[in-house]
């Protein structure tokens, strides 16, 4: 049952073949015997679980219909979930249990979806390893010495390793990208502002965006149709109509253009990973898209203008971080001034508190115009390489990553080190458009991923695009060793 | 620009995160380390280039203003530390 796609899970269900309650439960004994090997969930609600699929039960047998009815799902604990804790990844909020929902989990149980728990995280998202949660590393389950990529890494290791068929990601600046191609799964970010952020724990405001993450493409079109869409109550979201992201998977390719940034393939990329996405390439150019060699000639600068924007929108949304209305509170505070500053000390850990202290020092009076301002004009430059690429080509394709997931501890005590394993999806969150990774083969027993990268709002067109590439390929169907029960 | 530790303990100060004093000279390094990467923005050309807040340049939406929101007191402060009447509990600020 595990191994079956969303679409054959749905169809399983509404023809009886096996009820919500019967798949719940599959997925939390698959949980329970073997997650204590990849740490990819923080809290499992085993109770809600089986009380959601009850529900959903209910309305199958009353004939109600729907894509998602009855499909278990985790939802990565960036997500406020009424009732049930919320905690980012960090002792900060190791006691925060939210008193609503986010916009995205709200609409994810209407469609009668069956939350089976949280995954792990980068604490506050800000990672690329999943080192840095509260809650201990998530182990990638194709390589347990290797990462699985972050900020996402739990939601990745999850839908990987096939305790969960489709989980939710955030990404600001490649982290469902990232770990989906480190876990040989399909990712997506969204454009900006076309999944609503409310109730999304605020990490860099101006580059977060939730999206799906599933073994394919197919399985992605059908999340992210119950996900996207305006929401009144998120001042960023786009009020552009939601198109049926499954309706156009089976579009041909013939005729078309694939721009290929040269940047994206020279110094800096494992030779095999390259080899890898090459290969994928060849298959898309067998169905008769077009290869285009473009340039993107900022895109060198993407590190240094995300590594000003993130930290100092990070700085300002993490000062509600106070220990006095909820979160962590340090004991014994001896005054206003030492409940503040020890709370923070305390509450967050190194890499999140660096980043304060990056992004107040880039706000700070003198260095506001060299640092914060500077950085948001490069950021109008990365976007105008892609807006003018995109005049020649209709998507740009590459590699997620420089190569595949790396051991854990490797970059542990280096924060530049791991910036750089981010070079090649920054772009797309400060240029605000959607990006996918896909599953594009193995190195050396892990995966990588190819990245693809459309215009705003054309995120139907790389799902067609990614699912095209499915159909020729079976990458996406490889499991790791392990799963069996 | 090559920042120094005093400089780091008073952003500290300002962000309310307190460093312990045996740590301060390595989180000043790494944040020397960052500082040099992203100071490689300075060589860029931007005369007239317009910053970028919103990559789609969108403007913020503004509703109608009426009340929308219902209290919810007891609900958020729930989930407080220290509450009393109503009110947030902190140490004494006025002595």
């Amino acid at each position: 049952m595990h191994e079956l796609s969303v679409a054959q899970l749905s169809l399983g269900l509404r023809e009886k073949q096996f009820s919500s309650l019967e798949l719940t439960r599959r997925y939390l004994d698959r949980i329970r015997a073997l997650d204590g090997q990849y740490n990819s969930f923080v809290t499992v609600d085993e109770e809600g679980a089986l009380a959601a699929a009850a529900a959903a039960d209910a309305r199958l047998a009353a004939g109600e219909t729907g894509p998602l009815l009855g499909i278990p799902l985790a939802h990565k604990d960036i997500f406020c979930t009424r009732g049930i804790r919320t905690s980012c990844g960090s002792r900060m909020l190791d006691n925060f249990v939210p008193p609503y929902d986010a916009t995205v989990t709200s609409r994810l149980r209407e469609a009668g979806t069956v939350m089976l728990g949280k995954t792990n995280m980068d604490e506050f998202a800000m990672g690329s390893s999943n080192e840095s949660s509260f809650y201990g590393p998530v182990h990638n389950p194709w390589r347990p010495d290797c990462v699985p990529g972050g900020s996402s890494g739990g939601s990745a290791a999850a839908v990987a390793a096939r305790l969960a068929p489709l989980a939710t990601g955030t990404d600001t600046g490649g982290s469902i990208r990232q770990p989906a191609a480190f876990c040989g799964i399909t990712g997506l970010k969204p454009t900006y502002g076309r999944v609503s952020r409310l109730g999304m724990v605020a990490f860099a405001s101006s580059l977060d965006q939730g999206g799906p993450m599933a073994r394919s493409a197919e399985d992605c079109a059908l999340l992210l149709n119950a996900m996207a869409g305006f929401d009144p109550l998120d001042s960023t979201s786009s009020e552009l109509p939601v198109e049926d992201y499954s309706a156009g998977l089976q579009q041909p390719l013939a005729g078309l253009r694939i721009g290929l940034p040269r940047e994206y393939f020279g110094q800096g990329l494992d030779a095999a990973t390259g080899e890898r996405i090459h290969a994928a390439l060849a298959l898309l150019e067998q169905q008769g898209a077009k290869l285009v060699d473009i340039s993107l000639p900022h895109t060198g600068l993407s590190i240094p203008t995300y590594y000003i924007i993130a930290p100092a929108e990070a700085s300002t949304n993490l000062s509600r971080f106070d220990g006095v209305r909820y979160g962590y509170r340090c004991t014994q505070p001896q005054n206003l001034h030492d409940l503040y500053t020890r709370s923070r000390q305390e509450g967050f850990g190194d890499e999140v508190k660096r980043r304060i202290l990056v992004g107040t020092y880039a706000l700070s009076a003198g260095y506001y115009d060299a640092y914060y301002k500077k950085a948001q004009q490069v950021r109008r430059l990365i976007r105008q390489d892609f807006l003018d690429a995109f005049d020649a080509v209709d998507v740009i394709a590459g590699p997620t990553t420089p190569g595949p997931a790396f051991a854990l501890g490797a970059k542990g005590s280096d924060p530049l080190a791991m910036y750089l394993e981010d070079v090649y999806t920054l772009a797309v969150n400060l240029a605000g458009l959607p990006g996918m990774s896909v599953p594009a083969g193995m190195v050396d027993g892990r995966p990588v991923g190819l990245q693809l990268i459309g215009q705003h709002f054309q995120e139907a067109r790389l799902l067609n695009v990614g699912h095209q590439l499915q159909q020729a390929s079976d990458w996406h169907l490889q499991a790791p060793a392990g799963g069996e029960q | 620009m090559t920042v120094k530790q005093d400089e780091i303990e008073k952003i500290a100060e300002l962000a309310r995160v307190r460093i312990a004093p045996e740590e301060a000279a390595e989180v000043t390094a790494r944040i020397a380390n960052i500082l040099t990467l992203v100071d490689q923005l300075q060589a860029v050309d931007t005369d007239g280039v317009e910053p970028m807040a919103n990559p789609l340049d969108a403007v913020q939406r503004l509703r109608a203003d009426t009340v929308t929101e219902i209290n919810q007191r007891e609900a958020f402060q729930a989930i407080a530390p220290a509450v009393e009447n109503g009110l947030y509990l902190v140490p004494k600020v006025i002595e």
